[in-house]
């Protein structure tokens, strides 16, 4: 018998119960949609996830004080005040690091006309926006001679722009911070959430000096709140973060045996760490949705075995005509096949619609990859011939005699 | 091949084995030759066997021990697979229930055991056409089966018997469900097959009768033959 009247053959005998197709097939719908559906999801949180990463800036280390101690009670990292300007210069002169940028932070309310804003002013030089990959979507950015000068300019994020100058452009405009005028010069890019979901853009950059002097009237001479830095390549990551360690203990006199007065911390590491949960999240959701697609193949099984049954006579009757166990199991397989296959394309319709309707509704990010579409109908089709054969083998192993005599 | 020996079966027994493991003897040993062109008619009571012998000839089941030659070929011997090549080929099969699929067509029906030989499916459908048609139900091979009375429903199982052109025909009580009239009709069939195209059919039936149109009858009691003769003659013959 040729494949399509096999084909045939199976399109007929699911016509003649279609309720129970239907059924059957819902099984392997839900099963392939939620399977779409979850790994679509998972997806939309790694994508997130890993445009959070790259927006942070790649191979980045971040060196903050370490802590200190006083009688006995200790502070936590950042308290002491143990990095300076001068280090971060010397870390970039690391033969394996790319640059390196001081930044001191504060929180200060910014007031501009009738508007004022709390949020984190950061002292920098030019360095730390090209560490980050950050561009200006307008104006200018402050260089060599503004840091030199101290001048009062500043380079805003564009959640400062929106709360500050909500209907007009920001450049040229005066910002109060500490009751001092600064001149808006540049607005930065839109770089949306870091990983441990602070907005970005919520940020002022000022010049390091400036902000030093006049914002944090920092006492300790050159005192930084920490360094950011960028190894040149992924691979001499852990060179950078050897050699950048060995050459700060150096610098801060530390003996042998002594901690370390810093913390330096792999922020691409870190990244990672929240890739992988982001990934092992995915996977769950794949895996706990696949368990529908399990159900929905056994769904197929379990209808199979009883029309092999109610249709005992019928293989009786093909086997008195000449069929071979082979073409008995294989007009069954292919009837479980053509269920599972076309339950799981409705399945893939399904997926990628609850996908949709999930982005619309739920404002989550998701994403349906061709791949996850490939994977879910293609578990769909071995699902179908896993849990077809085995009915369509026992329809095969029917003996002719028996098979026509049952009523 | 000489027209002695379309069928030679020697010292056959079935044993059936209960789901209990007792062994059941339902043929002690059965002697039959059948000659081409034969039309032998089959009877005795339930329990005779006559059924199981039946499947065995049709090579629907194989016997305990004994050896069954058909067209010169030991089947006996023969795995699931050529089995399935001889239904196909050398049989045709007529049943008392017809056993027509019923979601089928009679012209699909019909074209079936073309499907399992192989044959292009136009090619099929062209053959099935020609043997309705022969049988006189040309204008019914879009009908259902439900929508055929069971004499036509019978034709059309004839006719898918004999779309394969078997060098025999086994027919199970082929009128068991049928009336008197469509009976009579029914065996005019096999008796103008075997008069005209001088195919050999082999016929089981309860009924003298029917019996009596064969040349040959075969009588069978506790799983041995009784009787081996002409059909119509003597009182230990269809009448007895």
């Amino acid at each position: 018998m040729s494949f399509f009247q096999v084909l045939a053959e199976a399109f007929r005998a699911m016509g003649m119960n279609r309720l129970r197709t239907a059924l059957t097939m819902l099984g392997m719908i839900i099963g392939v949609g939620a399977v779409v559906l979850m790994l679509a999801i998972g997806q939309g949180a790694q994508s997130k996830i890993n445009a959070s990463i790259a927006s942070m800036g790649s191979n980045l280390f971040i060196v903050v004080p370490g802590s200190t101690s006083s009688s006995g009670v200790r502070f936590g990292f950042g308290n002491a005040q143990t990095l300076t300007v001068a280090d971060a210069n010397a870390l970039g002169e690391v033969p394996s690091v790319a640059t390196a940028a001081p930044v001191v932070l504060g929180q200060f309310q910014l007031v501009a006309g009738n508007n004022n804003w709390r949020t984190t002013v950061f002292g920098v030089t030019a360095a730390y926006f090209t560490l980050r990959s950050w561009d200006l979507e307008t104006g200018d950015m402050f260089g060599d001679e503004e840091l030199r000068t101290f001048a009062r300019v500043a380079v805003i994020g564009q959640t400062i722009a929106a709360n500050l100058f909500p209907d007009e452009d920001p450049l040229g405009k005066t910002i109060r911070i500490r009751n001092s005028p600064y001149t808006v010069v540049g607005m930065l890019t839109k770089k949306g959430q870091s990983l441990d979901g602070r907005d970005q853009d919520d940020g002022v950059f000022v010049p390091l000096p400036t902000a030093r002097q006049q914002l944090m009237r920092s006492s300790f001479p050159g005192s930084v709140n920490m360094i950011m830095a960028q190894a040149r390549t992924a691979a001499q990551m852990p060179e950078a973060e050897f050699e950048m360690a060995q050459l700060l203990r150096i610098r801060h006199r530390l003996r042998e045996g002594q901690e370390d007065d810093f913390s330096l911390r792999n922020m691409t590491a870190i990244a990672e760490t929240a890739a992988v949960a982001a990934r092992a999240m995915s996977l769950m959701l794949g895996a706990i949705a696949s368990i529908s697609l399990l159900v929905g193949g056994i769904g197929i099984m379990n209808i199979m075995l009883v029309s092999v049954t109610e249709r005992t006579r019928e293989i009786g009757i093909r086997m008195a005509l000449g069929a071979r166990k082979r073409d008995i199991l294989l007009q069954f397989l292919t009837e479980a096949v053509v269920q599972s296959v076309f339950g799981g394309a409705l399945g893939v319709a399904l997926g990628v619609g609850g996908g949709w309707a999930v982005a619309q509704l739920a404002e989550m990010p998701v994403e349906v990859t061709a791949m996850s579409i490939v994977v879910a109908f293609g578990f769909a089709a071995a699902i179908g011939i896993f849990f077809g054969f085995y009915p369509a083998r026992k329809a095969a192993l029917l003996r002719p005699v028996e098979a026509l005599r049952y009523e | 091949m000489s027209a002695a020996a379309l069928i030679d079966v020697a010292g056959i027994t079935k044993d059936y084995v209960t789901p209990g493991g007792v062994d059941v003897p339902v043929l002690h040993g059965i002697d039959l030759a059948i000659r081409r062109g034969e039309f032998v008619a089959i009877m005795g009571q339930s329990g005779s066997g006559k059924s199981t012998l039946m499947n065995i000839l049709g090579c629907l089941d194989s016997p305990t021990a004994g050896r069954y030659v058909l067209t010169g070929n030991d089947v006996s011997a023969l795995r699931d697979g050529q089995l399935a090549a001889v239904r196909n080929k050398t049989i045709g099969f007529v049943f008392q229930g017809f056993n027509l699929l019923k979601r089928m067509t009679a012209l699909d029906n019909v074209a079936l055991p073309l499907a399992y030989a192989g044959v292009s499916k136009r090619e099929a459908r062209r053959r099935a056409r020609a043997q309705l048609e022969r049988i006189g139900l040309g204008e019914f091979a879009g009908r259902l089966p439900n929508q055929l009375s069971g004499g036509q429903q019978q034709r059309v199982a004839i006719a898918r018997a004999l779309v394969m052109e078997p060098a025999l025909v086994l027919a199970d009580e082929p009128t068991g469900n049928l009336d008197t009239q469509t009976s009579n009709e029914i065996i005019d069939i096999f008796v103008k097959l075997n008069r005209e195209q001088h195919m050999t059919v082999i016929l089981v039936t309860h009924e003298p009768d029917i019996a009596a149109r064969a040349d040959r009858l075969v009588r069978l009691k506790d799983g041995v033959i009784t009787y081996d003769g002409p059909a119509a003659t003597g009182p230990s013959g269809a009448r007895a």
